[in-house]
């Protein structure tokens, strides 16, 4: 199975495949691996005949030609059914496309599907879609991480050369350090909102899950830059990601009560060592610096996510798209009814919870106190940056965790994302690299940050590292 | 903080969201819990810091006042519950 689009160009070029066998072949994967739950539709005779019309044309080929992508179930496509994972939008229907969707066709990709993924992205197992968990392709019995666990597994199993997800908390690079992908989350405002499903608005980012790090940066190509339909995308110029190198020797630093946090697991802190003392004797300079608010990045996380989730939820109401209660008979109940049978679980814990600290008497001690410590933060990571290129972390405190698990504390499944919501917190990019696996196979993934704006350097840098990958020599 | 009944319900109110016995007791065992790990950010001092509250670096993006980004009737009410050729429908809400 080709892992990269150069081996797919290459393979094109040559006369050895085209499009129509291209997405044959993927398209038999899905259906030998429909068991893992990944995808919630499939377009088949819409990506065949795509591809058929591809096939024919012979120039003028975009930059994504033979690129097969699916994509998660939160991101617009005209025509096409759109749910987040939710029963609330059962059966709605985009009305457009989001802009990296009309970019990525534009460069003549074929989209394939849409992926599984936790209701609302709210979840770190996708174990919350209201159409069931998603499997790990590499031990069905264990989560593929979330809330894009459909996005990760769809590249492990090559069931699409690369997929989309989206990132508010670290819902790209944890699935992606537990299916051993790549996983990339961009800069804040890189890539335009529009089109995506909003969970929190102030945090979410579209990024590229793939095998290579050259994908994912070809893909951030194309998709990044300035949107008349988004005013939070920067409309800063987009470097050349794919051709981008970082030859020199990287100044890295490792955030002190990270690596040696009481919740890791023994196996990703001594892989994440093993890397480190790598990059040592290649010369790097790697060293620990003071952190003193790790402990406080999942509480900052969680009062300002849910507080930005339960207002952008206050437009599902059951009137003017989405589920309507049967029993709804009065105005009130249409709201109450729709919402209380439609949302799952989590996505009410966290609506609760984002109304309680947004409400009066609580703001100032919960929502206004954590945008403090959200600055601190941001502070105290630029100037970290001041001195270093990366700072580099576990992705995730564990691999791969069993089913049914975590679901009884929400607590402890958000301790998941203790790694990967800083990057989101100070809105900086942010990728996971498959470079370690456990004694028993289990994918690691290692977390590298840098500068906001600086993506370029870390896809540079990353295509360094990932000669070290153990999991594709 | 602790959780109880009242506090639950007066933010299910504000949420638009009800939940029936069984359900309050697994969301108020949730939120204690949750709870519990937010209250961790009181341990923190934060005098004289400024909340952050903007992410983006873009200032004032404008555009030029003119219509567009607009969609049809029909597109509008493609994924209504219920309408009827031009509005949305919902239950009767002046009473006679």
């Amino acid at each position: 199975m080709f892992q990269t689009h150069k081996e797919i160009q290459a393979a094109i070029g040559s006369g050895q495949t085209d499009l129509k066998s291209l997405v044959t072949t993927y398209l038999t994967n899905i259906e030998s691996n429909r068991h893992l739950n990944a995808f919630l539709e499939v377009y088949g005779e819409e990506a065949m005949a795509r591809a058929a019309e591809l096939d024919g044309k012979t120039t003028g080929r975009g930059r994504l030609y033979g690129m097969v992508i699916a994509i998660k179930d939160n991101i617009c496509y005209r025509g096409h059914k759109v749910s987040a994972g939710s029963r609330i939008l059962e059966g709605f229907e985009s009305i457009y496309s989001s802009t990296v969707v009309e970019r990525l066709l534009a460069e003549d990709a074929i989209i394939i599907g849409r992926l599984n993924c936790d209701e609302f992205a709210m979840g770190s197992s996708n174990e919350n879609s209201a159409y069931g968990p998603v499997l790990n392709a590499r031990d069905n019995s264990r989560v593929p991480g979330g809330s894009s666990g459909g996005s990760a597994v769809a590249v492990q199993a090559d069931m699409c050369l690369v997929s989309l997800g989206s990132d508010t908390g670290g819902s790209i690079r944890q699935p992606a350090s537990f299916c051993g992908v790549v996983g990339f989350k961009p800069t804040y405002g890189r890539v335009s909102r529009w089109g995506l499903i909003a969970y929190a608005s102030s945090f979410d980012q579209i990024g590229p899950l793939s095998h290579s790090v050259e994908d994912s940066a070809l893909v951030m190509e194309i998709m990044a830059g300035a949107d008349e339909y988004d005013s939070t995308a920067s409309s800063k110029p987009v470097p050349s990601y794919s051709t981008e190198k970082f030859e020199k020797k990287a100044r890295i630093a490792v955030l002190k009560n990270t690596v040696d946090h009481q919740g890791i697991n023994t196996e990703v802190r001594s892989e994440t060592e093993r890397i480190i003392a790598k990059l040592k004797s290649e010369g790097h300079t790697i060293e620990e610096v003071n952190f003193d608010l790790t402990d406080y990045l999942i509480p900052v996380y969680y009062v300002l996510s849910t507080a930005e989730a339960s207002s952008n939820l206050a437009r599902f109401d059951g009137v003017h798209y989405g589920y309507r209660s049967p029993r709804a008979t009065e105005m009130d109940s249409v709201y109450k009814l729709s919402r209380t049978e439609g949302f799952g679980r989590e996505v009410k814990n966290r609506i609760m919870l984002g109304t309680f600290v947004l409400s009066a008497g609580y703001y100032d001690a919960y929502y206004s106190r954590a945008q403090k410590v959200r600055r601190m933060l941001s502070e105290q990571i630029s100037e970290i940056f001041r001195s270093y290129d990366f700072i580099l972390l576990p992705t995730a405190p564990s691999i791969a965790f069993k089913l049914g698990e975590k679901t009884s504390d929400p607590t402890e499944m958000y301790l998941a994302d203790i790694y990967t919501v800083l990057a989101n917190l100070v809105g900086v990019p942010a990728i996971s690299l498959p470079l370690a696996k456990s004694a028993e196979g289990l994918p690691i993934g290692i977390q590298l940050m840098a500068e906001k704006h600086e993506d370029a350097k870390l896809f540079g840098f990353s295509k360094t590292l990932m000669q070290w990958s153990t999991l594709y020599p | 903080m602790k959780i109880d009944n009242a506090l639950v319900d007066r933010l299910a109110e504000l949420s638009r969201l009800e939940f029936d016995d069984s359900a309050k007791e697994q969301i108020k065992g949730d939120l204690q819990k949750i709870f519990d790990m937010m209250d961790k950010l009181n341990d923190l001092n934060v005098d004289g810091v400024e909340p952050l509250i903007y992410m983006s670096d873009e200032v004032n993006v404008l555009r030029a006042d003119e219509v567009k980004g607009q969609v049809t009737r029909e597109e509008a009410l493609l994924n209504a519950p219920q309408h009827d050729s031009d509005f949305f429908k919902v239950p009767k809400v002046i009473k006679k």
